[in-house]
């Protein structure tokens, strides 16, 4: 079974004569970028997740909202998929082109349209890049909270596909809740308002319904966010500790004490000599876990709070607790962090990185199982986690030119997140199902549920040409997979203790 | 006395297989708090009461998951225990209220513009649908973009989409310090204070203003809660003023002609509109006393970006804001799919829906 689109268990394709559709998108839309031969269609057969690569039927780049609309009419009349991305750097391969369909780029659609200092709100095109948005506000003292860590370079249209988080989620939400209109395009080249410039809007909330729907419901034209005041100050403590369960107890024991930190991040040993041979951070090399706890909000709070956390770590059994003595320290501090997939990147040719949530109690365990699975599977894995929220990044370590290898890093991943679910968390965190989590859904959902979630899908997009192969896997595909995966049927993961 | 802590999720879908065999519709019901608004609903009751009881709860993972009958003070009280709450303040409008209810209706109080509403705070969800399925969606996990996200959408649904067995939360610690303070000023310059406040870090958590006065709550740590009232000024204020305008008992809500909801962009100047006014949630929530017609509350809503919803029965058959078409055809699109018998609350939301 393929990871990529298998027209046996993913559905048949319409045949799509691709000299026609080029003669006709040229003919009905003279001045639309459009993109077919095969030298020019390379730079977009992957996103993010450059392990899957296909090369898209064509490209097109449009620029004005009709363009779209035409294009997406046509499509439908001739029952050709399309595939949306924006700025590419999805990491779940949920803009992984397909072959018999159209790859429609909306990147040009970068301007932001209105910043509201008194409403609160900026009102921008998809293509515009989340980082862009908090720098036009930044002059009213105004910040666009979810800062996924390729913030510099993805798109608002792309967060919104994937419902993108980032390492403040625990605070300030998830895209979703940063989020209060989208215009959309149905595949059927109607336009739809979901939300409104209200807090909310009359009927259901499709919008909520839409956030995350990964380029399956509708392609977005435009979008409303909110905007916060920026705080007033950032404070971030680093700590040391021992064993990782010492550091999983310093965090509940944070939330016990009636702290929600801005920011609250675990690493352990190995992404900690990585980081720290990478950045020069300062973190503690032979730490078996840190901690890295930034306070946010105003001055005499951030201060208070920056004292009791420093007393619960210390309780928890923290070996060292450093507080950054000023902005270039808690930048170095935090710089260890966010470069701690590259630094891993530096260990190992390839590195594989999951999305798992679970709850934090069951971290523990979670943490030796990837112990035994790493192990099992002869690869490494460094384990970056956004501990206050539950979301974890074990990175795996592996050499693509080694043969097996990445099809070992895979199976690995898999079955990390297969683990994921067997502790009562879930396969996919903030990256997106994508393609590349596709056989996992089978384990976290069952055919009922997956069922009902095709219902939604053909209440949208009935003859299904919007990203056809992601998020959902048809029943097929999940029968196939099963039949792989559970043996006298018996669950992965038998002496685990279910939450 | 009903009995604590059972699971009669079978009982439910047994009804609900019952009702899809006789092509019956259901008037699904937890206390009935919140059945004064929206349309009536011809159908055999579905009492979710029975179905009651957390099933857990582990503060320090702030969480909580409950079946849907659990009634919701009972809830709310769970969690104060630990020191935490339900930060999206949802309106009881009655002591029989239920989890479930809370959901479907979607109901968020006077902290919601700074915290997020009911559908923020919903993790996870199990469902009864329409094909006699149950399912779950969702999980009792912070982070969870795996599927859609159908949880969110079942929030003021009003049970038209299938019968909610049970609902995963996210809570959050109280805050340290709470302080409520009133201060005069018109409606124009209230607006126009707080959308200045509104730039800056203040740790404002509620903002009302009504006859002349403005309502304000800060809560945060005790420094900055101290630092806003120095810097604000205003005169003290009774913390459960908040509860009163959240559960509508201030005299504003005894006024007898029709009580309507305005959702608007919450810096829309004060409307011309026949009545009493209340501006809640910084502005972007107007309650309104009204004897004007639906179609002129409407059209003044509407022009400012806003829509209409008319919270006292029998006043008009649209009590919501109708629908564009479009928006309206993806709607009964979504219930076909959900409901295809029909069977859930028929005509709640819409006649058509």
């Amino acid at each position: 079974m393929n990871i990529l689109y298998d027209e046996r268990v993913d559905g048949a394709l319409h045949r799509v004569d691709k000299q026609q559709l080029v003669h006709l998108l040229r003919e009905q839309l003279p001045d639309l970028t459009l993109l077919h031969r095969p030298e020019e269609l390379r730079p977009y057969e992957c996103d993010g997740l450059s392990a899957y690569r296909s090369t898209p039927l064509l490209v097109v780049l449009p620029e004005r909202l009709e363009q779209v609309e035409h294009l997406l009419r046509l499509c439908h009349e001739l029952r050709v998929p399309v595939v949306a991305r924006g700025a590419g750097t999805g990491l779940s391969g949920g803009a992984l082109p397909l072959e018999q369909g159209v790859l429609l780029v909306m990147a040009r659609f970068k301007h932001i349209l209105d910043i509201d200092p008194l409403a609160r709100t900026a009102r921008v095109q998809p293509g515009v890049r989340n980082l862009a948005i908090s720098q036009a506000a930044a002059c009213h003292g105004l910040y666009y909270a979810p800062d996924p860590s390729s913030q510099i370079a993805c798109s608002i249209g792309g967060n919104v596909a994937e419902n993108a988080g980032g390492v403040h989620c625990l605070k300030y939400g998830l895209t979703v809740h940063n989020v209060l209109k989208v215009d959309i395009l149905t595949i059927e080249g109607e336009r739809l308002v979901l939300g409104a410039d209200s807090l909310d809007a009359p009927g259901l909330d499709l919008l909520a319904l839409f956030t995350g729907s990964e380029g399956l419901l509708g392609i977005i034209t435009e979008v409303t966010v909110k905007l916060l005041p920026r705080p007033q100050v950032a404070r971030v403590l680093l700590a040391s500790f021992d064993s990782v369960e010492k550091a999983g107890r310093a965090v509940a024991d944070i939330v016990a004490a009636g702290i929600i930190p801005g920011g609250l991040e675990m690493m352990d040993n190995l992404a900690i000599r990585a980081a720290e041979a990478f950045i020069h951070a300062g973190y503690p090399v032979d730490a078996q876990a840190i901690l890295l706890c930034e306070l946010d909000g105003v001055e005499a709070d951030v201060h208070d709070d920056c004292l009791r956390v420093h007393a619960v770590m210390r309780a928890a059994g923290a070996t060292e607790v450093r507080q950054a003595s000023d902005e270039t320290e808690r930048l170095k501090f935090w710089a260890g962090r966010k470069n701690a997939f590259p630094a891993v990147g530096r260990l190992s040719p390839d590195y594989y990185c999951m999305d798992g949530t679970i709850p934090r109690r069951a971290l523990p365990a979670v943490l030796k199982g990837i112990g035994e699975l790493s192990a099992h599977y002869q690869l490494q894995v460094a384990n970056v986690f956004h501990a206050g929220d539950g979301n974890m990044h074990p990175l795996i370590l592996f050499d693509a030119n080694r043969p097996g290898e990445l099809q070992r890093a895979e199976a690995l991943g898999g079955k990390i997140l297969e683990l994921c679910v067997a502790v009562g968390g879930s396969i996919t965190g903030e990256h997106g199902v994508g393609r590349e989590k596709i056989n996992q859904m089978c384990a976290q959902f069952n055919h009922d549920e997956l069922t009902l979630f095709h219902a939604v899908k053909a209440a949208f997009d009935p003859l299904g040409l919007l990203n056809p192969g992601k998020n959902i896997p048809t029943l097929q595909r999940c029968a196939e997979f099963g039949a792989m995966h559970i043996h006298h049927g018996q669950l992965p993961f038998p002496d685990l203790e279910r939450f | 006395m009903v009995a604590r802590d059972v699971d009669a999720s079978g009982d439910l879908l047994d009804r609900v297989n019952a009702a899809i065999a006789a092509r019956q519709p259901l008037l699904i019901s937890g206390g009935g708090t919140k059945a004064f608004l929206g349309r009536p609903v011809e159908g055999q009751r579905l009492d979710t009461r029975m179905h009651r009881g957390v099933v857990s709860y582990d503060p320090t993972e702030l969480v909580i998951t409950a079946r849907a009958g659990t009634p919701l003070l009972e809830l709310q009280a769970m969690v104060a225990e630990h020191g935490q709450m339900l930060p999206f303040e949802p309106p009881a409008h009655g002591e029989g209220a239920t989890l479930g209810g809370m959901v479907a209706s979607g109901l968020s109080g006077p902290r919601r513009p700074w915290a997020g509403a009911v559908r923020d705070y919903v993790l996870g969800t199990r469902l009864i649908t329409g094909e006699g399925k149950h399912v779950r969606l969702g999980g009792e996990v912070m982070k969870n973009v795996a599927g859609y996200d159908v949880s969110r959408l079942l929030a003021g649904s009003f049970g038209s989409l299938g019968v909610l067995t049970e609902v995963s939360l996210k809570v959050l610690p109280r805050p340290r310090a709470c302080l409520s303070l009133k201060m005069a000023a018109s409606a124009e310059q209230a607006l126009r204070t707080l959308a200045e406040w509104g730039q800056q870090p203040l740790p404002i958590s509620a903002a009302c203003h009504l006859q002349g006065w403005l309502y304000l709550r800060l809560e945060g740590g005790e420094g900055s809660v101290t630092a806003a009232h120095q810097r604000i000024g205003g005169e003290p204020l009774d913390n459960a003023w908040w509860e009163a305008l959240n559960e509508q008992r201030l005299a504003f809500f005894n006024d007898p002609r029709p009580l309507w909801r305005l959702s608007l962009p919450n810096n829309t100047a004060p409307l011309t509109l026949v009545g009493e006014q209340l501006l809640d949630w910084g502005g972007a929530q107007r309650w309104v006393k009204t004897a004007q017609q639906h179609h002129s509350i409407r059209q003044v809503c509407a022009a400012a970006g806003g829509h209409a919803t008319c919270y006292t029965p029998g006043v008009t058959d649209l009590p919501f804001e109708p629908l564009a078409p479009a928006l309206l055809r993806y709607h009964r699109q979504l219930k076909a799919r959900f409901d295809p018998h029909g069977i859930f609350n028929p005509g709640r939301l819409y006649p058509e829906y």
